[in-house]
């Protein structure tokens, strides 16, 4: 943001020993004891920008050996930093910008975090209090802006409400349902002076998150378990929150049931293990989809019946009785009613799942799922997920499975939004939690580079792949430069068709092939398909040499594996891999927006024929 | 088996009312929240008034709702998960006292003065203002008893009229007030 060096910076000449303040408090000012709440807090990275507002917040900052600060090119960057790192370690992220321009900026990845409940604190500088409310320099009200796409939010103009403010935030963004939460500090409450206390005491008397599930509900549950035929886990980004993945393991192997895991929960359990059916929704498995569709009992765990999930909600699942358990109570029975309401946290649930289920077979009530095992094998065998390939040019899921391969379940993965996510979550094999991060809820173009910064600050040593559209990487190419100058070697693989795939797919099935403002490689009116050549503005390569970057371009299949090798083997450098792919690939299976499930299309204008679907 | 399974909520036009207290911390922007939520979630407000309780640090929330009981159901639990709501209670009309307050400027001269006052008699309402062609009636009861009132003053010719939020309080001993207090106590 514009720089306002406007402010007589404190001098911070305290140094931050880890001894524990006395009852009367170190005398220090508010932005030291920012500094210090943030750093007994645990946190050991943020990711911002600074400007006139927040300045003060700066200068202690230069002083913390515990604080790693790191210096992005656009505040959005430092918001997708911080949910990339969360995700990846599990952790609560940490962005700051200033007043005005740096706040909104915010704003998008402070709704993406919100919509796919992603631990953050979000720090911003606020004009002066006594300007609060004038339009003064820099002034937006972030708070009123922020208060829908928030867990919470706070505004501090008094210095001795600044470290209290801090614990209560990082607690209420990592417990309960985890997400964001921004505190907005006035100029002149860092400047001040101040008394630190550390630990404080929280007042959040309005604050009280469930965890432990009711016994009554967990007996019930376990008893529809056994009692149903068809029955399906339905395991969404609450699982992964929870850490709960284990316990999902020994959950779902005790019963024999079907799992499915949603775009937010793939990790949360192996792909490799034969009771995992893959991931519903839109763009689901056959399996997947059909499963739920024909269930007649779904235990949703931290899931939240997602319309990209159900289609049609009114035609979602029609024989199915529901077992809802989430941490959340406002999500139970929001979309779809639930039989068998649990509130609490996975881990918890699940844990108590198990005891129950064990204690109905022990009484000699097993759940036999025999006939509904041959259904769901039938449906996988016959339509496993697949794709074309086009004579002469690079299919764009071969390229993205060809990475999953040679980088391996460890790595961790990265996506904008789009086909190229799609295909990430269908074509990569995921096998440990936290490694498949992407934007669900809110659809955020622009996540994948980002996110893939703040997963490898937050975990150096794991292979972190962005893999992006060439649409979606424009929006926050920049951070590319914060890469390379704080030492973050991610690779990145733009799946470059030319295009803004996902829309020109529905273009092509639902717009009469009237593509209109998707074609990123043209002019407007001109025909890639009619021979004309596609103008690569920017390239890509050049780009990421512009940047500092190793650059490479690939556009055929049998480099695509070397090219692969040749980036792994690059790790002093952020890699950027330009393939060049097909620009009329198409993800399926699809079910398109608005219908029923069953009317999934297992690929263009096929409708799977359910045999034996109906043997029960 | 599951016939009703699509919870829409939003654009209830078949609801029904129902009155909530909603214990609040009395902080600055909290009504904000609590009404930025009702309209980003698509739920109307019919009423509201806010205002202290008997502890400082409380304020309390009247809302009236139009709604079926599985958006109130939705409604509620959204409002629990703002941070600084403390306690929501559903008024039942029959153990619950309900009140609003009106204030009526209505035309009246020196020769209908009387009748004016004779209307609004039976109503246990009266006369805060007067002037030479006006009177200002005040009155408190339910919804039901203010618009009674309204319709018998309407031919004298309403000039003015401004109306209270519902406050609403429930009958016998018990308070909605002093367990959350406690919390509040214990949080603190």
């Amino acid at each position: 943001m514009t720089e306002q060096a406007r402010a007589a910076a404190p001098g911070s000449q305290h140094s931050h020993g880890s001894q524990r303040a006395a009852t009367a408090g170190v005398p220090m000012s508010g932005a030291q004891a920012l500094i210090r709440a943030l750093e007994e807090s645990g946190v050991d990275t943020i990711f911002g920008y600074p400007g006139g507002a927040i300045l003060p917040a700066y200068d202690p900052l230069l002083d913390s050996d515990k604080l790693r600060h790191v210096l992005v090119r656009h505040e959005q960057g430092a918001g997708h930093a911080a949910t990339g790192y969360a995700q990846a370690t599990g952790r609560v992220g940490v962005c700051m910008a200033t007043s005005g321009p740096g706040a909104t900026n915010l704003v998008t990845p402070i709704a993406d975090a919100h919509m796919d409940s992603v631990p953050m604190v979000a720090i911003t500088g606020q004009v002066a209090a006594a300007s609060i409310g004038t339009d003064a320099f820099q002034e937006a009200d972030i708070c009123g802006i922020t208060m829908p796409i928030t867990k919470h939010n706070f505004l501090v103009t008094r210095p001795e409400d600044i470290a209290r403010t801090i614990a209560e935030a990082f607690h209420i963004a990592s417990t309960g349902r985890p997400g964001p939460v921004l505190v907005d500090i006035a100029k002149d409450a860092m400047q001040a002076t101040t008394a630190f206390r550390w630990p404080v005491e929280m007042d959040l008397p309005g604050y009280r998150p469930v965890s432990k599930p009711h016994a009554k509900q967990i007996r019930e549950a376990a008893r529809m378990i056994v009692e149903s035929r068809r029955p399906v886990l339905y395991v969404g980004g609450g699982v992964l929150k929870a850490r709960a993945t284990a316990q999902l393991r020994a959950l779902a192997e005790l019963t024999g049931a079907p799992i499915v895991t949603t775009l937010m929960a793939r990790g949360a359990f192996p792909d490799s293990h034969p009771l995992h059916l893959g991931m519903p929704g839109m763009h689901g498995t056959v399996a997947a989809v059909t499963a739920l569709q024909k269930s007649d009992l779904i235990i949703a765990l931290g899931a939240r019946f997602d319309d990209r999930v159900t289609g049609k909600l009114s035609s979602f699942a029609p024989e199915a009785k529901v077992v809802h358990a989430d941490i959340d109570p406002a999500e139970i029975s929001k979309n779809r009613i639930a039989d068998v309401p649990i509130v609490g946290d996975c881990a918890e649930v699940i844990t108590d799942l198990a005891v129950a289920v064990r204690a109905e077979h022990a009484a000699g009530r097993v759940g036999d799922y025999t006939a509904w095992w041959a259904s769901l094998d039938a449906w996988r065998t016959k339509y496993p997920l697949g794709y074309e390939t086009v004579k002469g040019s690079l299919a764009p899921q071969f390229v993205i499975e060809r990475i999953g391969k040679i980088a391996g379940p460890e790595a961790i993965y990265t996506t904008g939004v789009g086909q190229h996510q799609m295909w990430t979550a269908q074509f990569i094999n995921y096998e440990n939690p936290g490694t498949f991060l992407n934007s669900g809820g809110a659809g955020t173009m622009g996540y994948a580079l980002p996110a893939a910064m703040g997963a490898k600050v937050g975990r150096p040593d794991a292979t972190v792949w962005a893999i992006d559209g060439d649409g979606c990487f424009q929006m926050t190419n920049q951070e590319l430069a914060t890469c390379v100058i704080n030492d973050i070697p991610i690779k990145v693989a733009i799946i470059n068709n030319g295009t803004l795939g996902m829309v020109r797919q529905w273009q092509t099935l639902f717009y009469n092939q009237r593509y209109s403002n998707t074609t990123l490689a043209a002019g407007p009116g001109v025909d890639l398909n009619g021979g004309a050549e596609p103008r690569r503005v920017p390239d890509f390569v050049k780009l990421a040499e512009a940047y500092g970057c190793v650059g490479i371009r690939c556009d055929s299949p049998d480099q695509v594996d070397a090219t692969i090798e040749k980036a792994m083997s690059i790790n002093d450098a952020p890699v950027v891999v330009d393939f060049v792919v097909h620009q009329d690939a198409m993800v399926w299976p699809m079910v398109p927006a608005g219908v029923s499930n069953d009317e999934i299309l297992a690929a263009r204008g096929m409708r799977p024929a359910f045999d034996g679907a109906d043997d029960e | 088996m599951t016939t009703q399974s699509h919870a829409s909520h939003g654009a209830q036009s078949h609801g029904q009312t129902h009155t909530l207290s909603v214990l609040v911390e009395n902080k600055p922007g909290v009504l904000a929240r609590v009404a930025a939520l009702f309209s980003r979630r698509g739920f109307n407000i019919e009423s509201l008034a806010v205002g202290p309780t008997e502890y400082a640090e409380i304020s309390r929330i009247t809302l009236v709702v139009n709604v079926e009981d599985h958006p109130l159901e939705q409604v509620t639990k959204q409002l629990n998960k703002l941070v600084n709501v403390l306690k929501i209670v559903e008024l039942e009309q029959a153990a619950s006292v309900h009140r609003e307050l009106i204030l009526v400027k209505v035309r009246a001269d020196a020769a209908e003065r009387h009748q004016v006052l004779a209307t609004i008699e039976p109503f246990g309402a009266r006369v805060v203002d007067v002037s030479v062609d006006s009177l200002v009636v005040e009155s408190t009861g339910d919804s039901a008893k203010l618009e009674a009132m309204l319709r018998v003053l309407e031919p004298f010719g309403i000039k003015e009229l401004v109306q209270s939020g519902m406050v609403a309080i429930g009958r016998g001993p018990r308070s909605i007030t002093d367990r959350t207090l406690r919390s509040v106590e214990r949080a603190a």
